[in-house]
């Protein structure tokens, strides 16, 4: 495309020209995400079928047969509800206040939720295994100020695994929000008391539609992670809550199990993709 | 009245989140001065030695230096292919743009757990199984995501008709490119190469099922030490990897602004 005036192709061969130099730029990614992506699913999805004797479901019966295993679903499923939940229960309010700030009260908060999210999960899940101790810091500080007589257990419990999973994730819902709060006209609100809407009202029929983006990406991620999470139930709760996630790996690291595991990540799998396709569809109604 | 109240709300929500966010980070870095073999905070005078202990904490240096080489490349290669892919897709004469721009972010929404086993039958089954090469390889499908998110935001805000410009004023091509378009886009990419760094030196879940014996990336060596024997020593070796963070995050804070990252997060 160097020598277009000097030229002067066709319209018809430049425009062939762009589109086979847009491909060519795309090609490298392209070839990653078909073999290093699609193909590897691909192949799970063939391995979580194919038994002994050809096709087979044996898997798949077992994993969504036996009440043990269904239980693994919804421990996977419930840890996933709480932490979004609890995650934007948060959010939500804090993301106004982060949108007003200013100065160095901003930088600092805006510090508060960048250094956690680039912080290694392996660091924080670790960090609370420290913090949740019989003889940790929460059991000093609740026996200090007299909540308390003697240590409370809470490593190992689900209050520390949501707890923990709460702390990792929720920067991936505030930050989505935050971004379009932070867009959102001030002078909205104004307009909406001035056409005689009480606050309630504006909140309800103004401001939550058009942050709603906002909620459905960090809904949508915060889900997505805190489902397939493994380091945050290894660490903190441990063999007590089997997830789908901790299945997979006992089914590929120890049982040598890998159809079974490939069926169990391919349910994960199918819970991740029926996510991502509701929110996209959530997001498109919006636009 | 009831504004104001939201408002109140909203403070307090900010200050309890910012304060349960760092709390983790401010604990281990107290325990890594612990006194005592036990997570003892260094209150009344604290000890060094568990920083002395890391060097000598089994594998840890062999470790160290796999994940930042894959780290490193996986984003170097990451960062050039996935910068090529946001230009295609943002000059829109791509066709299926828009489907392959979801395709290319769409490893991030999927389970890390879950693209490790895959990877590894993959592996197996096409006879790839140099462990160094395979870990590098399945980098590029955790960082790629990374860099394409961000290069992709970055270059929609970009006008190409400037390159052009930049021509009709005399500059050539790759000098217009070099003068107008990669000043503009070096946030961007900035920030794109250091969340794909991170996602890369960080990352267990993929990691975990290609590694072997004697080849372990640090998070699957860190995570092997705190289930075996967890001492402050690993809280030290927390404590120097988040100031590693903080370093890399100041620095890109003073190259391009913190309130960028929070634009791309979306």
């Amino acid at each position: 495309m160097t020598d277009v005036a000097i030229s002067a192709p066709s319209p018809a061969a430049s425009a062939d020209r762009e589109r086979l130099s847009a491909i060519g730029f795309a090609l490298p990614s392209f070839l990653i995400l078909a073999c290093v992506f699609a193909l590897p699913l691909a192949l799970l999805l063939g391995v979580s079928v194919i038994g002994p004797d050809g096709l087979t479901l044996t898997h798949y019966r077992r994993l969504l047969g036996t009440p043990y295993y269904l239980g693994v679903i919804w421990n996977s499923l419930r840890l996933g509800l709480l932490t979004t939940l609890i995650t934007f229960a948060v959010s939500y309010p804090a993301s106004f206040a982060l949108a007003r700030a200013r100065g160095a009260v901003r930088s600092i908060l805006l510090a508060t939720l960048f250094l956690p999210l680039a912080a290694s999960v392996i660091v924080k899940a670790f960090a609370w295994t420290i913090l949740l101790r019989s003889d940790g810091v929460v059991n000093q500080f609740l026996m200090a100020i007299g909540v308390i007589e003697d240590p409370i257990r809470m490593i190992f419990t689900e209050t520390a695994l949501v707890v923990g999973s709460v702390n990792i994730f929720l920067p991936f819902m505030i930050l989505p929000i935050f971004a379009v709060v932070a867009q959102l006209d001030p002078r909205l609100p104004e307009a909406a008391a001035t056409l005689g809407a009480s606050p309630l009202v504006t909140f309800f029929r103004v401001i939550v539609p058009l942050t709603l983006p906002g909620i459905i990406a960090g809904v949508a991620l915060v889900f997505s992670l805190s489902v397939s999470a493994y380091v945050v139930p290894t660490l903190l709760i441990g063999e007590k809550y089997p997830t789908l996630s901790t299945t997979i790996a006992k089914a590929y690291l120890l049982a040598r199990e890998p159809g079974f595991g490939a069926a169990a990540g391919v349910v994960l799998l199918a819970i991740a993709i029926l996510v991502v396709a509701l929110s996209a569809r959530l997001a498109r109604e919006q636009a | 009245m009831l504004t104001r109240l939201a408002i109140l709300f909203a403070w307090v929500a900010a200050i309890g989140l910012a304060l349960f966010l760092v709390a983790p980070l401010i604990v281990i870095a107290a325990a890594s001065f612990s006194p005592t073999p036990v997570f003892d905070l260094p209150i009344g005078g604290g000890s060094l030695r568990w920083y002395a202990r890391i060097a000598r904490l089994d594998g840890f240096w062999p470790s160290l230096s796999l994940s930042l080489e894959i780290a490193f490349l996986s984003t170097a290669i990451s960062l050039v292919c996935g910068t090529l892919a946001a230009i295609a897709i943002a000059r829109g004469k791509l066709p299926g743009a828009g489907t392959f721009a979801t395709a290319l972010v769409s490893p991030l929404m999927m389970p890390g757990l879950v693209l490790g086993i895959a990877l590894l039958q993959y592996f197996r089954a096409i006879g790839f199984t140099a462990t160094w090469s395979t870990l590098l390889v399945a980098h590029l499908i955790v960082t790629l995501p990374y860099v394409a998110r961000t290069m992709i935001a970055g270059l929609a805000r970009f006008d190409f008709t400037l390159v052009e410009a930049a021509r009709t004023l005399g500059c050539t091509y790759p000098g217009g490119i070099l003068r107008v378009m990669v000043p503009a886009l070096a946030p961007s990419f900035l920030i794109a190469g250091l969340f794909s760094f991170l996602a890369s030196f960080d990352n267990y879940p993929v990691s975990i099922f290609l590694a072997d014996v004697r080849t372990k990336t640090l998070p699957i060596r860190m995570l092997q030490y705190i289930e075996e024997a967890p001492d402050p020593t690993l809280a030290a070796l927390s404590t120097l990897i988040l100031l590693g963070t903080i370093v890399l995050l100041v620095a890109s804070d003073r190259l391009v602004g913190l309130h960028r990252m929070a634009g791309t997060a979306d």
